[in-house]
C-alpha cells in the first residue's frame, strides 16, 4: 500500500507530506483559539463558549450535545466569520506591505515546521528513523533562523498601518524579539555540547537530542529538562517573550497600544496573524518537548523502544513500523499541547510585564543567566566527556 | 492614637525570582479551572428572583377574577416619566359580578421603554392593583410592542391574595342597609 507512495517523484512526495502536515498544524491552530477561549472561561469559572451545533451532529445522541458543550463549532463559526466578512483596507495604508504583512506572518510560522521532526519508527534493523518533512542536520539552527523571520510581519504590519499605535508595537516587538533570542540560544547550547560527544560527527538535529534521551540507564534515560533544569527555565521564558504571549505580551498589551501592529487590521488578514501566533506556539511548545522533554519518548527513563517492548506483549502488531510511527506521533502531539495548555494556563495566571520590566527582565536577568549557564554546563560536560 | 510602624522587610531571594508566586497562582487558576462553575446559562437557567423585587409593573385581579383598579388615575399622575396613560370607563350595570365596583377602566398602557420601574404606582394605588412582579426581561421588534395594554398587564399580573376584600365588605354592608 506504501509502495504506491514511495515510487512517486521526490518532489510530489515532499508536496504531500507537507501538505498533510499543513493540514494538521492549521486546524490545531484554529482549535487552540477555541481552546483559549474555553481555558480562559473555565479559569474565569465559566463554562464559555457552547451553543454552535450544527443540525446533522445535533442528531447524533449523546456525542452531539458533548461536541457541543465543549465549543467545537464555534471554531467553523469564527472562522467562516473571518473569511466571509468584509476585508477593509484602510485609505491611509501602504497597500502593498499592508496585504504583504500577514503572508510574510504566514510563511516563517509553518515554514520552520519542516525541521521539526515530530516521530520516529524503527526500521527492520531496529535503526531509529525520526519522521519529519526534512530530517535537517541543522534542525535547531533552522528553526532559529526562520523563526526569527516573524519579526518582519509585526514590523511591515505597524510600518505600512501608517499609524502610530501599530508602529510603536511593532517597535517593540523587534525590540523584545532580539532581547529574548539571545538567551534562548544560548540556553539550548549546553543541550547541544551535551549531544555532540567527542568522536560522534557533529550535528545540531532534534533527532540526536532525542536519541541520547532514550539511552539506557539514569543519566541516559533522565529527560534534558531534568538534567538542565535552569537551561530549560531559560528557554521556556524566552519562547513566551518569543511568541508574544503573557506575560511578555506588552507587543499587543491593548491598555496602552489599542491592537498593536493588528490595530487596523480585520477579517482574514487578522487571522492569519494569529494563525501564525498560534503556529509559533505550536512549534515553539514541539521543539521545547524535543530538547528538555524527551521528544516521543512516553515518560522520562522509559524510551520509545521500551514502552513498545511492553506493548508487544499485550498487542501482536506493536512492533509495526506503522504503528510505532502513529503512536510516537501521538504522544509528541500529547505533549504539545500540553505545553500549550501551559501558555493558557500561565496567561490567564499572570499579569502583563510593563515594557521596561522586559527589557530589564531580558538584558540584566535572562541574559547574565544563561551565560552563568553556559559556562557551567561547558565546563561540567568537558570534565564529565573527557 | 498611638503610631504602630510596620516594618517593611526586603524582599528574600526567593521571592524576588518571582517564581514561587508564579507556582502560587498557578495553583489558584488551576482550583478554579476545575472548580464547578459560578455562572448560569441565562435562557435555559434563570436567578432566583429576591422577595421585593421590582420587575415590570402588573395589574391583578382580585381572588374573585375582578379587575381590582378602579381607574381613579393616581398612578399614571404620579408616575414620573409619564409611562402610563389610563382611560376610565363605567362598568354596565348588567355584569352582576361587578355590581359593586365602582369603574374600572376601559385602557390602560404602559409604556415600557419610558417605565423607569421606580415602583410609585404600586406604591400609590388606593385599591392595591398594580404590583411591580418578577418579571424582569421585555423585549419587541417594535415602539408599539414595547407598550403594554391591559390585557398584556393582567396576563402578566395574574391574581394575588388580597386581605381586604373590599367590595365584599361593600356589598354586605349595603345589603345590611348602610350604605357608606
Amino acid at each position: 500500500m506504501f509502495d504506491f507512495f514511495f515510487q512517486l517523484h521526490p518532489v510530489i512526495q515532499g508536496l504531500a507530506k507537507g501538505l498533510a502536515v499543513i493540514m494538521v498544524i492549521f486546524p490545531i491552530a484554529g482549535a487552540c483559539s477555541m481552546a483559549e477561549r474555553k481555558v480562559a472561561a473555565w479559569i474565569q469559572d465559566r463554562p464559555g463558549p457552547n451553543r454552535a451545533i450544527v443540525p446533522w451532529v445535533a442528531w447524533i445522541p449523546f456525542v452531539g450535545k458533548f461536541l457541543q458543550r465543549l465549543g467545537i463549532f464555534h471554531v467553523m463559526a469564527d472562522g467562516g466569520k473571518m473569511l466571509f466578512k468584509e476585508d477593509s483596507l484602510p485609505g491611509h495604508v501602504n497597500k502593498f506591505y499592508f496585504i504583504l504583512a500577514p503572508i510574510v506572518a504566514m510563511v516563517p510560522a509553518l515554514t520552520t515546521i519542516t525541521a521539526v521532526p515530530f516521530g520516529a519508527y524503527f526500521d527492520s534493523a531496529g535503526k531509529v528513523i525520526t519522521l519529519g518533512l526534512a530530517p535537517l542536520d541543522i534542525g535547531m539552527l533552522a528553526v532559529f533562523a526562520v523563526s526569527s523571520l516573524g519579526v518582519y510581519s509585526a514590523i511591515l504590519a505597524g510600518w505600512a498601518s501608517n499609524s502610530k499605535y501599530p508602529f510603536l508595537g511593532s517597535v517593540r516587538a523587534s525590540a523584545q524579539l532580539i532581547s529574548y533570542e539571545l538567551s534562548m540560544a544560548l540556553s539550548v547550547l549546553p543541550v547541544f555540547l551535551w549531544v555532540n560527544a567527542p568522536g560522534l560527527p557533529g550535528t545540531m538535529s532534534f533527532g540526536r537530542v532525542v536519541e541520547f534521551q532514550s539511552l539506557p540507564g539514569f543519566f541516559g534515560g533522565m529527560w534534558f529538562g531534568f538534567l538542565m533544569p535552569l537551561s530549560a527555565f531559560i528557554f521556556l521564558v524566552a519562547l513566551f517573550a518569543e511568541t508574544n504571549r503573557q506575560p511578555f505580551d506588552t507587543v499587543e498589551s491593548e491598555a496602552d497600544l489599542v491592537g498593536s501592529f493588528h490595530t487596523e487590521y480585520g477579517a482574514f488578514k487578522w487571522g492569519l496573524f494569529f494563525v501564525a501566533e498560534y503556529s509559533h506556539m505550536i512549534v515553539g511548545s514541539g521543539v521545547f518537548m524535543l530538547l528538555f522533554g524527551g521528544g516521543w519518548n512516553p515518560l522520562p527513563w522509559v524510551s520509545l523502544a521500551t514502552a513498545v517492548d511492553w506493548l508487544g506483549t499485550i498487542l501482536p502488531f506493536a512492533h509495526a513500523p506503522l504503528f510505532v510511527g502513529v503512536l510516537s506521533i501521538a504522544i509528541f502531539l500529547g505533549k504539545t499541547l500540553a505545553m500549550i495548555f501551559l501558555f493558557m494556563w500561565v496567561r490567564w495566571t499572570l499579569p502583563r510585564f510593563r515594557y521596561d520590566q522586559v527589557m530589564k527582565i531580558g538584558w540584566q536577568k535572562m541574559l547574565p543567566l544563561s551565560i552563568a549557564n553556559l559556562l557551567f554546563y561547558a565546563i561540567a560536560i568537558a570534565i564529565i566527556q573527557k | 492614637m498611638a503610631v504602630i510602624t510596620v516594618e517593611r522587610k526586603p524582599l528574600t531571594l526567593l521571592e524576588r525570582t518571582y517564581l514561587p508566586q508564579i507556582v502560587g497562582g498557578l495553583a489558584t487558576t488551576f482550583k478554579h479551572l476545575i472548580a464547578p462553575k459560578k455562572t448560569l446559562e441565562y435562557p435555559e437557567q434563570r436567578p432566583a428572583i429576591p422577595p421585593g423585587y421590582r420587575g415590570v409593573p402588573t395589574l391583578v385581579r382580585d381572588p374573585n377574577g375582578r379587575e381590582k383598579c378602579v381607574s381613579c388615575q393616581l398612578c399614571e399622575f404620579v408616575c414620573p416619566p409619564k409611562a402610563i396613560r389610563i382611560t376610565p370607563g363605567e362598568i354596565s350595570a348588567d355584569q352582576t359580578d361587578r355590581a359593586h365596583v365602582e369603574k374600572a377602566p376601559l385602557a390602560f398602557d404602559i409604556d415600557m421603554l419610558r417605565c423607569i420601574y421606580c415602583g410609585l404606582c404600586q406604591e400609590v394605588c388606593p385599591e392595591e392593583a398594580i404590583f411591580l412582579q418578577n418579571q424582569y426581561s421585555m423585549s419587541g421588534y417594535t415602539r408599539a410592542e414595547m407598550v403594554n395594554h391591559k390585557d398584556k398587564l393582567y396576563e402578566l399580573g395574574g391574581t394575588l391574595p388580597d386581605q381586604h376584600y373590599k367590595w365584599d365588605k361593600k356589598k354586605t354592608a349595603e345589603e345590611h342597609g348602610n350604605a357608606h
